[in-house]
């Protein structure tokens, strides 16, 4: 892993959301990445200006292409240009693949659990996907929080990879789509309880999203019955 | 350096005469921090200057309220890059809390409720240039912001401003703070660009 | 200001480390808890980062970065241990 920056060129965009896109980059000498690693982004402006972002990584293919998703925050710096700005063609330099342990492979046989709450879904698809390209058979289950239905990323891809192996629970914190079950809430204990693979199973499971979701979600988790050391998070700042 | 991101601008940067060098204009007010935010009732916070003999001189927040307190609008300029003109503060004179201690030591250690410090010379608290701060644009303090008070030296970084201020201590050499330890420079004088050390 | 986690420390520490140093296990000089550094509770202060202990709240290290140079100071950090 070194600190040298790769330059990337965007092969495609593609709206998501109303505040989120993916973003397809191809980088000469990438060499594909583990599930759940992260890029660093860096933009440079015609001042010398530098900013500096970390992505999880959408996809996790070998080959030269990756994907990122991208929401944007209001104030932000980086995610406006990301989201609204950026075109085929463009340049951007990425240091990585970075991270290796909020990280998922073939080889774990365990259950897997993934919880995710809006763009923390991205590191999550990168498991979701390499676990449908390996073949593995070992039971993934999603918990997938958002707070209307448009404000999923990846929802038709989703629904398309259900499978006996992958099965996805959603919940909506604001709005439920018409005819839902169950009103509009955040997830709670209640509902990890009803809606994830259970302690006795001792599945392995990451949650990813903004600060606040994360440590209500892994707090949960562990007074459940998990332990400690099966739940991996990735927190992003914001509430 | 970097390949430029086409159509990439950052942050308004406007060039303005009236900042210092390397620093950009900003109209929000960022929150930056080295650890979680302390959550500290009136009821029990004070503030103490301890000289060099170890006598503690003492104000709970009702002691500091009755001292004159002074409106004051400044310039900010944070290590970070980022200026703020025009800002208005209520608080009460480092001056006003010096009057009745006497000291032969030039140099003061700030510090915080959760840990945090900062060196300041004894020179660059006095003279109006320094005040214990707890109303911000005309509402008390919030914690993100330092609340309920905060050491307000406006000639210096921002950084030396410290939030959550609970006390200094004279000391007789200008020992480091904490982000001084970690690379921040001694003194801080924006107009100098003195970032780091 | 909420932090994030020891996630974000990967590209930084890159810079100076060539294995991958979130997966590393540190162990707290004040507490002594051992956990990995992508735990670890990360305050961001511009491009300067402030790592503290998840469980007693030290601070475990800081990253300065000022031009052309990147500081890093280990003042809470007993131990490190990587698998290579």
């Amino acid at each position: 892993m070194s600190a040298v920056w790769k330059v990337g060129v965007v092969a495609s965009t593609h709206a998501e959301t109303p505040t989120g896109r993916s973003i397809q980059i191809d980088v000469p000498g990438w060499g594909g990445n583990l599930a759940g690693q992260h890029v660093d982004v860096r933009l440079t402006a015609p001042d010398g200006y530098q900013a500096v972002r970390s992505y999880s990584i959408a996809s996790a293919s070998p080959g030269d292409r990756l994907e990122l998703a991208v929401d944007r925050l209001p104030d932000g710096e980086v995610s406006p240009y990301l989201v609204d700005d950026l075109l085929p063609g463009d340049e951007l330099e990425l240091r990585g693949p970075l991270g290796g342990w909020f990280v998922w492979r073939p080889e774990q046989t365990e259950p897997v659990q993934l919880i995710g709450g809006g763009s923390g879904i991205v590191p999550l698809m990168a498991m979701i996907r390499a676990h449908a390209a390996s073949g593995s058979t070992a039971r993934f289950r999603l918990l997938y929080s958002v707070r209307t239905a448009e404000d999923a990323f990846y929802s038709e891809e989703l629904a398309a990879l259900a499978s006996a192996h992958f099965t996805i629970d959603w919940v909506y914190t604001r709005v439920a789509p018409a005819g839902w079950p169950s009103p509009a809430g955040r997830v709670n204990r209640q509902v990890l309880e009803a809606s994830t693979i259970a302690a006795g199973e001792s599945p392995s499971v990451f949650v990813c999203g903004p600060t606040g979701f994360v440590e209500t979600v892994a707090d949960a988790l562990v007074a459940l019955g998990h332990s400690a050391a099966s739940v991996k998070t990735e927190r992003f700042g914001g509430k | 350096m970097g390949i430029i991101s086409r159509g990439f601008s950052g942050r308004s940067r406007e060039h303005n005469p009236d900042l210092p060098p390397g620093q950009f204009l900003t109209t929000d007010f960022p929150v930056l921090s080295a650890g979680p935010t302390p959550r500290i009732d009136t009821a029990e916070w004070a503030f103490t200057i301890t000289d060099e003999s170890g006598l503690m001189h003492k104000w709970s927040w009702d002691e500091l309220m009755a001292l004159p307190i002074e409106d004051i609008a400044t310039d900010i300029h944070c290590v970070t890059r980022w200026s703020k003109f025009g800002t208005s503060w209520r608080g009460v004179s480092l001056d006003t809390l010096f009057a009745g201690i006497d000291t032969k030591y030039a140099y003061t250690m700030v510090y915080s409720y959760g840990g945090y410090t900062t060196n300041v010379p004894l020179a660059d608290l006095l003279g109006g240039k320094a005040w214990v701060a707890f109303e911000f644009d005309g509402q008390p303090l919030d914690p993100e912001h330092g609340g309920p008070a905060r050491l307000l030296v406006p000639h210096l970084y921002f950084w030396k401003s410290a939030k959550w201020v609970r006390g200094l201590e004279m000391r007789k050499s200008d020992d480091p703070g904490f982000w001084e330890q970690n690379g921040y420079n001694i003194y801080g004088d924006p107009w100098k660009e003195q970032r780091y050390s | 200001m909420s932090h994030i986690d020891g996630n974000a420390l990967a590209g930084p520490l890159s810079e100076l480390f060539s294995v991958d140093m979130t997966d590393a296990v540190g162990r707290c000089v004040t507490c002594g808890d051992e956990s990995v550094l992508a735990q670890a509770m990360v305050y961001l202060s511009g491009t300067d980062l402030v790592v503290r202990c998840s469980n007693c709240d030290d601070v475990l290290l800081t990253i300065v970065h000022s031009p052309g140079d990147l500081r890093l100071t280990l003042t809470g950090l007993a131990a490190l241990r990587v698998a290579i």
